[in-house]
């Protein structure tokens, strides 16, 4: 098959051995890649229930088919391990330019074994592969790393690193790429901290191999003229980024507050996408071969840097009470800096201010700073501590349901299977809470997109607050996602494209015969191979739930109003509608069907 | 009757975010939109008081309505 380079670099951080290996071929055409092969490798060489942050753990880094070559966003990459956040599979995605530059340097995948005995960080310089010394890097920042690695090594090498967080094992901690660019969600950070691997520094000359360019070509066409003419990946997009998305849900009604005790928020239009493009908007940043530029470059004082997502905006904004536009810059900034999952680390901060309003975080715990919703002036600070685990940040490093945990009430932890939930309340988009509660890596947005279809209207326009076939829309989605994750494009493509135009995509650039319904198929097989890993990780379906808060409590006022999420009528129809037992398990012919 | 109209996204044209229309009869989001001089078809999200609707939506006194074009992500 093309679009790959075939080829797995594998290194034992122990022994420094650095291998080459085969990619097997046939995985790769049952799993496609990224996210989907990932898991695969994952199953076969990880004990499910292995400690995340042992030795015994295996840290993936796995492009898709697409990645880094001529497709729109084909720059993706999945770093895929156990979670030490939640105990499930986690794949957790980024773009920017890194995943390209692996492909051009050969290599489809990197497996990280074992534990280096002391800081270390991998160059690769096309086929001069070495494990270099990190003990100048440990304990530095981001940027600092970065510059470092493009200063010492070959010009427009591309960087990724953990910081601070990921070192002190955050269970919250990211990798970044590119400075500002997040593989987020997880903890997959204090993976790579865990096995005293700072940073990956990549350049490489090549070109993975295509199928057919002429084909490649006129595919091309058809798509880029699809998303140009999309008012979302279009427009919508280019011009306000994600954070437009913040007065939507508040005008809903939907936009979680102050630790999802409220679902509206009275100075939404303060951290909106319009008030950050009026004042603080340089310019648009857009990642490998991206027609859609979604990502903000920003001003604020004499800084300048990457700018917050919707999801940031809402974790420091309105989950926190705060209206300070600057103050969620600049915590964004930092949580870039110290290596931290934005959604994570600002309902971390959500949860330890309803903690500290309802007596269980005591004054004295604080060390004279503010923890109070409204009050922005200490966030950033909060944000250094739990990248430095300093203070009572060293126990909100753990994210939120430890957090909430350690004081015996985890009820205040909005999390699905201990990941923090992001910015949709779901008791006004009921399918999207569905989808949170099935999803392999706990609270997530991003594994089906529900808000398409109940909030933006595409494809089409769902009722928000209807329960009814929204498990076939669920699964549809999930299926879709995952094919998308595995590829190696970005999921914003999938507004204006659909599952037609992914099989169109893989078969132009690997010379594969998919139909729409084929592709789809790939991708519930691997929805069913995440689901068995976490089976086998012990992670039981009576974590497909939502917090207790979203169940029970009624939204107070707004447009949701009386709302609570009917997960009880909704999760029976959505086992149904994925082949597995009543008790959320798949059945084996579902497995022997998918060729599990 | 007084209606609040709200403005987001590329809607907000002079820094206007939002204003009160007042209209003597009955109206419909449909008089809004041409008061406002935006045409249906630029419109993705078409709320009143949160809930969303289309143009023949009649309005009562204290309506919310809020207009956003075509605009997405996550």
């Amino acid at each position: 098959m093309f679009g790959y380079n075939g080829k797995v670099l594998r290194i034992n951080l122990k022994t420094r051995q650095i291998a080459t290996e085969a990619l097997n071929m046939e995985d790769a055409e049952k799993f496609i890649g990224g996210r989907g092969l990932g898991t695969k490798m994952m199953m076969d060489e990880v004990d499910p229930q292995v400690d995340p942050l042992s030795p015994e753990n295996k840290l993936l880094i796995v492009t898709g088919p697409m990645t880094g070559n001529p497709v729109a966003t084909g720059g993706r990459y999945m770093v895929v391990t156990k979670s030490p956040l939640s105990g499930t599979i986690a794949s957790s995605n980024s773009g920017g330019k890194w995943g390209a530059e692996l492909k051009f340097a050969g290599f489809d995948v990197i497996i990280f074994e074992d534990k280096a005995d002391s800081p270390v960080y991998l160059s690769i310089e096309d086929d001069k592969v070495e494990l270099l010394p990190a003990d100048d890097l440990w304990g530095t920042t981001v940027s600092n790393v970065t510059k470092k690695m493009q200063e010492r090594h070959a010009k427009g090498c591309k960087v990724m690193t953990i910081g601070p967080a990921g070192e002190n094992l955050s269970l919250i901690a990211a990798i970044m790429n590119d400075e500002d660019r997040a593989a987020g969600r997880s903890g997959v950070g204090a993976v790579m901290g865990s096995k005293n691997l700072k940073a990956i520094v990549v350049k490489g000359s090549g070109k993975p191999p295509v199928f057919d360019k002429d084909i490649i070509n006129e595919m091309n066409k058809v798509q880029l003229a699809k998303i140009k003419a999309n008012g979302v990946t279009g427009q919508g997009l280019p011009t306000y980024g994600t954070a437009v998305l913040v007065n939507i849900l508040n005008e809903l009604g939907s936009l979680p507050t102050n630790n999802f005790q409220l679902s509206q928020f009275a100075a939404a239009d303060d951290i909106g996408g319009e008030k950050l493009a009026e004042n603080y908007l340089i310019k648009n940043t857009a990642c490998y071969r991206c027609p859609i530029a979604c990502g903000r470059y920003v001003r604020i004082g004499d800084q300048e840097g990457g700018g917050p997502e919707y999801e940031t905006l809402w974790a420091f904004g309105s989950d926190c009470g705060i209206n300070d536009l600057d103050a969620i810059i600049k915590a964004n900034h930092w949580c870039n800096e110290m290596g931290l999952d934005t959604i994570s680390a600002g309902s971390t901060i959500a949860a330890a201010i309803e903690l500290k309003e309802k007596g269980y975080i005591k004054e004295d715990e604080l060390d004279g700073l503010k923890l109070e919703f409204g009050n922005g002036t200490d966030i950033i600070e909060w944000t250094k501590r739990m990248g430095y685990r300093q203070g009572l940040g060293n126990k909100m490093a753990e994210g939120s349901y430890r957090l909430a945990e350690s004081y015996g009430v985890p009820e205040f932890s909005m999390t699905v299977k201990k990941l923090e939930l992001p910015a949709y309340d779901p008791r006004g988009v009921q399918g999207q809470g569905l989808q949170y509660a099935t999803t392999n890596r706990g609270g997530c947005h991003v594994r089906g997109y529900l808000i398409s279809p109940e909030v933006l209207g595409m494809p089409e326009q769902l009722d928000r607050f209807a329960t009814e076939g929204k498990e076939t829309w669920t699964k549809i989605f999930q299926d879709l996602t995952a094919v998308i994750d595995s590829l190696g494009v970005c999921l914003f493509t999938s507004f204006a494209l659909g599952a037609p135009d992914y099989a169109d995509m893989y078969n132009a650039i690997s010379g594969t015969h998919h139909t729409a319904e084929s592709i789809l198929q790939v991708g519930e097989r691997i929805w069913n191979i995440e689901k068995m890993f976490n089976l086998k990780a012990g992670i039981l379906p009576d974590q497909d739930t939502l917090p207790e808060r979203l169940l029970h409590e009624p939204i107070a006022e707004g447009p949701s109003k009386g709302w609570v999420h009917k997960l009880d009528e909704m999760l029976p129809k959505y086992y149904e509608v994925r082949g597995w037992s009543a008790e959320g398990m798949p059945t084996e012919e579902k497995l022997k069907e998918l060729g599990l | 009757m007084e209606i609040e109209v709200r403005y987001f996204a590329t809607f907000r044209k002079n820094n206007i975010n939002k204003e009160t229309m007042i209209f003597i009869d009955e109206a419909t989001v449909g008089d809004v939109l041409k008061q406002a001089g935006i045409e249906e078809k630029e419109v993705a999200i078409l709320l009143v008081n949160g809930i969303k609707v289309n143009q023949i939506k009649k309005l009562s006194h204290g309506d919310i309505v809020s207009l956003f074009p075509p605009v997405g992500g996550g």
